[in-house]
C-alpha cells in the first residue's frame, strides 16, 4: 500500500514573538538538574557481585555514617553529562582567541596515543625493567625540549605551569644556597606586566617581590633591570614574549644586568610558542625557564587542567634539578628517585616536586604533537601563530586602540578600551557581546599594567577564512559601540544557556556545594 | 602540514595587508645574531600513521598492568573504569574548554565542579572542598603551608604513616619556605607515638589514614591533642576507595583533608595526571588555595555557577595570594565525578567491599606460606608483607615469572632497615585465578 | 565633626570626638566594583602611619587600606561583616572601617583636604 498521507514541507506561520515553553527547555538547550536532585540514594550504574561472607579487618573504623552521594544508572549518567557539556565552549566548537592561554587545535591522535597500555595502563613503582618504553617517552621528551631551547636540562615533573616556575625558582634558590648567600641574596624581580604566579611563586618560598615598572613601549628597560639589581638580587621573573604580546627586545642587555649583578634569569615560557624555531632561550642567557605542554604542545586544557610544566635548565642550575628524572645507559632506562641516588651521579637534586614522576600522561601527548610537526612544523606553527595575530592588528587597528602603537606583535595583540572611553560599553561588556556572535571572548584586564586590555591570541589553527569572519564580527561589534547600541553589550549575553551571571551574590553568600532542601531549611534555622 | 590551516597564498597576502614583505619582519625584536638561521637539529614532520607506529614501540616497550596479574599500589591503584567515563571526558566541549573564566558558555564545566566539590566533602565528612588540586602529593603541601597561615606557626609533624613521596614534597616545600618539618620515622605497624609531639608550637600535624603501609589510623585522639594545643589536624589518604567503607576524617576530627583520588576515574598513567582532592572545615575557606566554584543566579534569576572567593588567588592577589596554583585537574576531576555519579554510595560501597574482601583473602593466602608474614592488624585494600629476603629482588623475579607483586619498600625508603618488606595492593580487578598465580609464583622463587 | 582629609591610596578619615574614623573614599570603592568581603583589624590593635590596617575585596580586586595616621584600634565596623555592600552604597558614612585613637595628630596635617584630594583625582585621569 502506497502512503496517501502527505505532510507540511513548508514553515508555516509564526509569530516573531518569544515562544516560552513548558519545559523551559529551548531544543537543543536543555536545562538540567544537579545528580543531586535526580540520582537515587539506592541506584548505582556499576554492577558488581557481593562478596561472599567475610570477617573484615578495619580495625573497628567501618564507616557509621550514609555517605549520602545518589547514583545514576548509566543511560542518566550518559545523558546528564552529554547535556552539561553542551553547555560549553570548546576551541572544537569556534575560534578561542584566549591571550596568553594558547587555546590551538588539540589533535585527536595524541588522545588515541595516550591511551595504549604502554602508556595509560602502567603504574609509576611497577619494576624499572617493565616500563622502558615510558622512560623512553621521558627521555625522547626531554631530548626535544632541550634541543629547542637550547638548555642543558630538563625536570619534567612539575605539574603544571605554575609548579614549573617554582621548580625553577627552587632550583634558584638551592644554587644561592649553594655559594652561600641565603641570607643576602632574597629580592626577586618582577615585572608589572608578569602573570599573576610569577610574584606568587616567588613569594612562597620567601623570596622578597620587587616590581619593575614597564616602560612607554610595553617592555622592560634594562637601565631600570640594572639600577634595581644588586647582591640582595636572586633573580628577574621575565616573561618573554611578554604579556603585552611583544618580545622583549633588550633580552640580551637584561640577561647582562641581572648576571653582572649574580642573579639568574627566571623566563616564564607561557609565551614560548611564539618563538619555537625561530629563537632559543638558552641562547639569550635564560637560566631557567617552564614551559606549558598544555599551551605551546597542545595538550588538552580540559577545562582548567590538567597541565604539565616541565622546567629546562642552564648548566649553572642542572645539578639541582629535583628528582626523579631519567637516564640513558647502556643497559637501558634508570630512573633516578631519590636524592641519595642523585649524588651517586653527582647532582645535589633539590628535593622532590610531586609524587611519582610527573604529568605522563601530558608527556606522551606532547611528543607525539612533536613528532608529528616536526622540527619544521614547529617553526612554521609560530610563524603562523605570529602572522594570524599580526593579521587580526593590522585588520581592527583603524577601530580599536593599541596601547602601544600599530607595531608588529608577537602571537597575541593587545588592545586597550581607551577607544570604548565614554561610550558606555566596557571591556567586559564587549567580551559579552562576542559570546552572542559565537566567539570565545578574548583575555580581558589582564595584563593589568593596560587599563581594560583585551589580549587576543587566535593561534595557529585558524584559516584565513576563519579569521576574516573573525574580524568582520569585531568591526561590526565596534561600530556597532561607536552607533551608541550599548544595550547590545550591556545586556548580553542575550543567547547564551544563561544570562549574565551574578558573581557578587556568589562572593557574598558562597554557596560551595548542594545541601538538600530540608537540610538547607533545617541550617537556616 | 595537517594542523595548520593557512596556504602559502594566504601567508603572502596577509603578510601584504599588514604591510611587510616577509615574515621574519614580524620578528624584528629578535636579536638579528639571536634568530635561527636554521631548522632545530630535529626530525622533520610526519603523518599520523608513522607517528602512531613510532610511539607504538614505544608504548609496547612496557608491560601494560591489565596484561598480568597486578598487585602494585602504595599510592597509585588500578581499578576498573567504566567505559562511560573514558567517552564522556573526551567529548570537545570538555576536552578542549578552558578554566570556566566566562561562565556563561562554561555553565558545563561549572555545573560539574560544583557536583565534584559536593562529592569530596560527602567522602570525606568534611564542609567544604575545592574544585581539586594537581594530586594528593602536592595538596598536601599545600594543606601544610594553609595550616601555617592558620595558625601563624610554621612546624608540621609529619607521621611515619605518610607516603614517603608526599613527606619528601612537604620537606622540599617547607625547607624553601622556611618553615620546620619534622617526619617521625617509617611506622610499618602504626604505633608510633605522634601524640607527644605535640605542644602549642606546632602548626599540624600530617596523618595518612590507610596509611603507607595499609594500616588503618584512628585520628580522634590525635584531633582532640592538636585542639587543645592549637595545633591542626591534616588527614591524607591515598586510596580514595577506602572512604566508601571506612570512618571518614571529617568524623575523627580533622581540620583539613587531602588526598589522591585517582581510584576513582583515572587511569593508572604512570603516575600522572591524577586530581587532588581537598577539603576542610567552613571557618577556613578564605585559607584554602586552589579554584573554588559557587552557585548563583544570572539576570533573569536562574541558578547557575561560577567561580567565585578568587581573590584569595594569583591572579588577583599575586604576591599575596594563599597559593601559587592557577591549573587544577579540570579533565581528571570531570572523570572522578563521572565515575563517582555512576558509583552512588551504593555502588562506592560495593566496589569498597569487594575490595577489602580481595584483600582479606589474599592476607590469608600469603599468610599460609612459610616464612611469609604480614605486619599489618588492620588494612583496606594494601598490606605490607615481611618476605624471607631482599624484596627488590623477589619482586623482580616475579616480574620475570608475569607477576607484579606490589612495591618493595626500599624502592622508597632505601635506608629504612625495611627491604624485606614490599608493600601488596589488591583491588577489584584481581580475580581468584590473578592470587592463585601470586601465591604459587611466590612459592616457586621462595624454593629457588 | 571635623573636616575630612585624604590620602593618596584613597583611604579618608574624619576627627569624631578624640577618635577619627576611617575608611576607603567613593573613588575608591567605585574602582573596586561591588565589594564581597572586609577583613578588618582586632580591636587595640596599634598602628603606625601606613600600615597595612584592613583588606577590602571585590569580586574581581583586592585591596589593602592603609593606615593615614598613627594610633590605636578603637572600635571596628563589625556590621560591614554581614554587609559588605555598605561600603558601596555609603562610603564615608555606614561604610566606615574603623575608628582610630590618634597618637600624634600632627600627622593629620599631612593628609590631603577635599579639594586637594579632588585635584588630585583630576590629575591621575
Amino acid at each position: 500500500m502506497l502512503n496517501r498521507q502527505g505532510r507540511p514541507t513548508t514553515p508555516g506561520v509564526a509569530a516573531q514573538s518569544e515562544h516560552p515553553t513548558f519545559t523551559g527547555n529551548k531544543a537543543l538547550s536543555q536545562i538540567e538538574p544537579l545528580i543531586f536532585e535526580t540520582g537515587r540514594l539506592e541506584t548505582t550504574g556499576v554492577d558488581y557481585e557481593a562478596p561472599r561472607p567475610f570477617t573484615s579487618r578495619l580495625g573497628g573504623l567501618e564507616r557509621q555514617s550514609e555517605i549520602g552521594l545518589p547514583g545514576l544508572s548509566e543511560p542518566e549518567a550518559m545523558r546528564h553529562y552529554v547535556r552539561l557539556s553542551q553547555k560549553n565552549y570548546g576551541i572544537d566548537t569556534g575560534l578561542f582567541p584566549l591571550g596568553s592561554c594558547t587555546m590551538k587545535h588539540n589533535p585527536r591522535l595524541n588522545e588515541k596515543i595516550a591511551r595504549m597500555p604502554g602508556f595509560s595502563d602502567v603504574h609509576p613503582l611497577q619494576p624499572v625493567s617493565t616500563i622502558q618504553g615510558a622512560l623512553e617517552v621521558m627521555h625522547t621528551l626531554s631530548h626535544w625540549l632541550m634541543e629547542l631551547t637550547g638548555m642543558d636540562a630538563v625536570a619534567l615533573s612539575p605539574k603544571a605551569g605554575a609548579h614549573g616556575e617554582l621548580c625553577g625558582m627552587m632550583a634558584i634558590k638551592a644554587a644561592i644556597a649553594a655559594k652561600g648567600e641565603s641570607a643576602t641574596r632574597n629580592v626577586v624581580l618582577v615585572p608589572d606586566s608578569a602573570h599573576g604566579t610569577n610574584p606568587a611563586t616567588a613569594a612562597l618560598i620567601h623570596f622578597i617581590v620587587k616590581p619593575v615598572p614597564v616602560r612607554e613601549d610595553g617592555t622592560v628597560d634594562p637601565a631600570v633591570v640594572a639600577s634595581l639589581a644588586g647582591p640582595d638580587t636572586a633573580a628577574i621573573m621575565l616573561t618573554n614574549p611578554n604579556t603585552c604580546g611583544l618580545f622583549e627586545k633588550d633580552v640580551v642587555a637584561i640577561a647582562d644586568a641581572i648576571h653582572a649583578a649574580g642573579g639568574y634569569f627566571y623566563a616564564d615560557g607561557a609565551n614560548f610558542n611564539a618563538i619555537v624555531g625561530k629563537a632559543r632561550p638558552g641562547d639569550l642567557g635564560v637560566d631557567a625557564m617552564h614551559i606549558n605542554l598544555h599551551k605551546t604542545f597542545s595538550t588538552p586544557h580540559g577545562g582548567g587542567g590538567p597541565g604539565a610544566g616541565p622546567v629546562v635548565l642552564s648548566e649553572l642550575l642542572a645539578p639541582f634539578a629535583p628528582v626523579p628524572f631519567v637516564r640513558h645507559t647502556e643497559v637501558g632506562f634508570e630512573l633516578v628517585e631519590s636524592e641519595a641516588d642523585a649524588a651517586n651521579h653527582g647532582a645535589h637534586a633539590f628535593g622532590r616536586m610531586t609524587a611519582f614522576h610527573g604529568q605522563m600522561g601530558m608527556y606522551v601527548r606532547a611528543l607525539s604533537y612533536m613528532l608529528s610537526h616536526g622540527a619544521d612544523g614547529l617553526r612554521q606553527a609560530s610563524e603562523d601563530a605570529v602572522l594570524n595575530a599580526n593579521y587580526v592588528r593590522a585588520c581592527l587597528a583603524d577601530l580599536m586602540s593599541l596601547p602601544f602603537g600599530n607595531r608588529p606583535c608577537m602571537h597575541e595583540v593587545l588592545f586597550d578600551d581607551a577607544w570604548l572611553k565614554d561610550t558606555g560599553v566596557t571591556t567586559l561588556d564587549f567580551a559579552k557581546a562576542m559570546i552572542d556572535e559565537g566567539y570565545h571572548p578574548m583575555t580581558v584586564y589582564f595584563p593589568l599594567v593596560v587599563h581594560g586590555a583585551m589580549l587576543i591570541e587566535p593561534t595557529e589553527s585558524e584559516s584565513r577564512a576563519s579569521l576574516d569572519l573573525f574580524i568582520a564580527t569585531l568591526r561590526d561589534l565596534a561600530m556597532s559601540v561607536k552607533r551608541g547600541e550599548t544595550e547590545r553589550f550591556t545586556g548580553a549575553p542575550y543567547h547564551a544557556p544563561v544570562r549574565r551571571m551574578d558573581e557578587t551574590r556568589a562572593a557574598r553568600n558562597p554557596i560551595l556545594k548542594y545541601t538538600p532542601p530540608q537540610a538547607a531549611l533545617e541550617a537556616a534555622e | 602540514m595537517r594542523y595548520l590551516p593557512l596556504t602559502s597564498e594566504d601567508r603572502s597576502g596577509m603578510l601584504a595587508k599588514i604591510g611587510v614583505d616577509q615574515i621574519d619582519a614580524l620578528f624584528a625584536d629578535i636579536p638579528s645574531n639571536k634568530l635561527l638561521k636554521h631548522l632545530p637539529k630535529l626530525p622533520l614532520h610526519k603523518g599520523e600513521l608513522e607517528v602512531e607506529r613510532l610511539m607504538g614501540r614505544m608504548s609496547a616497550r612496557s608491560v601494560a598492568a591489565s596484561s598480568v596479574p597486578f598487585f602494585v599500589g602504595a599510592g597509585a591503584y588500578k581499578h576498573h573504569i567504566p567505559a562511560t567515563v573514558d567517552h564522556l571526558i573526551q567529548r570537545s566541549e570538555f576536552l578542549t574548554s578552558y578554566t570556566p573564566y566566562q561562565p556563561e558558555i562554561a555553565q558545563g564545566t561549572l555545573q560539574y565542579l560544583f557536583e565534584f566539590q559536593t562529592q569530596v566533602a560527602a567522602l570525606t565528612g568534611m564542609d567544604v572542598a575545592n574544585a581539586s588540586m594537581y594530586d594528593g602529593s602536592t595538596g598536601c603541601g599545600e594543606a601544610v603551608l594553609m595550616a601555617h597561615r592558620i595558625t601563624k606557626r610554621n612546624k608540621a609533624i609529619l607521621s611515619g604513616g605518610l607516603h614517603p613521596h608526599y613527606a619528601d614534597v612537604v620537606q622540599t616545600l617547607s625547607d624553601m619556605a622556611q618553615a620546620e618539618c619534622v617526619t617521625l620515622p617509617p611506622d610499618v605497624v602504626a604505633s608510633e607515638d605522634i601524640l607527644s609531639q605535640i605542644d602549642n608550637t606546632v602548626s599540624c600535624v600530617v596523618v595518612q589514614t590507610p596509611d603507607f603501609f595499609g594500616n588503618l589510623r584512628d585520628l580522634r585522639a590525635i584531633a582532640d591533642k592538636c585542639h587543645a594545643n592549637g595545633a591542626l589536624l591534616i588527614a591524607v589518604f591515598t586510596e580514595v576507595m577506602s572512604l566508601g567503607l571506612i570512618t571518614p576524617p571529617g568524623e575523627m576530627g580533622a581540620d583539613i583533608v587531602v588526598g589522591e583520588g585517582q581510584s576513582i576515574g583515572n587511569a593508572l598513567n604512570f603516575g600522572g595526571p591524577y586530581v587532588g582532592l581537598f577539603a576542610t572545615k567552613s571557618q577556613y575557606v578564605r585559607q584554602m588555595p586552589g579554584r573554588l566554584c559557587g552557585e548563583t543566579v544570572d539576570a533573569d534569576g536562574t541558578r547557575g555557577f561560577v567561580l567565585t572567593l578568587s581573590t584569595r588567588e594569583q591572579h588577583i592577589r599575586r604576591d599575596k595570594a594563599t597559593s601559587n596554583i592557577c591549573t587544577n585537574s579540570g579533565l581528571c576531576t570531570l572523570a572522578f565525578t563521572i565515575h563517582m555519579s555512576l558509583l552512588g554510595q551504593a555502588g562506592l560501597k560495593r566496589v569498597a567491599e569487594i575490595n577489602h574482601a580481595n584483600a582479606v583473602k589474599l592476607v590469608d593466602q600469603l599468610s599460609a606460606i612459610k616464612g611469609v608474614s604480614v605486619l599489618n592488624q588492620s588494612f583496606f585494600n594494601e598490606f605490607a608483607v615481611r618476605l624471607p629476603g631482599d624484596a627488590a629482588h623477589i619482586v623482580e623475579q616475579l616480574a620475570s615469572r608475569h607477576v607484579m607483586a606490589g612495591v618493595p619498600v626500599s624502592r622508597l625508603l632505601p635506608h629504612a632497615g625495611l627491604d624485606d618488606v614490599v608493600l601488596v595492593a589488591n583491588t577489584e580487578v584481581n580475580s581468584d585465578e590473578d592470587r592463585q598465580a601470586f601465591v604459587d609464583a611466590l612459592k616457586e622463587v621462595l624454593s629457588c | 565633626m571635623g573636616d575630612t582629609k585624604y590620602t593618596k591610596d584613597h583611604e579618608y578619615i574624619r576627627m569624631d570626638g578624640d577618635v577619627a574614623i576611617v575608611g576607603i573614599s567613593d573613588y575608591a570603592q567605585s574602582q573596586l566594583g561591588d565589594v564581597v568581603f572586609v577583613e578588618l583589624p582586632k580591636l587595640g590593635k596599634t598602628l603606625a602611619k601606613g600600615d597595612e590596617a584592613a583588606v577590602v575585596e571585590s569580586v574581581k580586586a583586592a585591596s589593602e587600606v592603609y593606615a593615614p595616621v598613627s594610633g590605636e584600634v578603637a572600635e571596628i565596623n563589625s556590621a560591614l561583616e554581614a554587609q559588605p555592600g555598605a561600603i558601596n552604597e555609603d562610603p564615608e558614612g555606614s561604610g566606615w572601617f574603623m575608628k582610630v585613637k590618634l597618637s600624634d595628630p600632627s600627622e593629620l596635617a599631612g593628609l590631603m583636604s577635599e579639594a586637594d584630594y579632588k585635584a588630585y583625582l583630576a590629575s591621575i585621569h
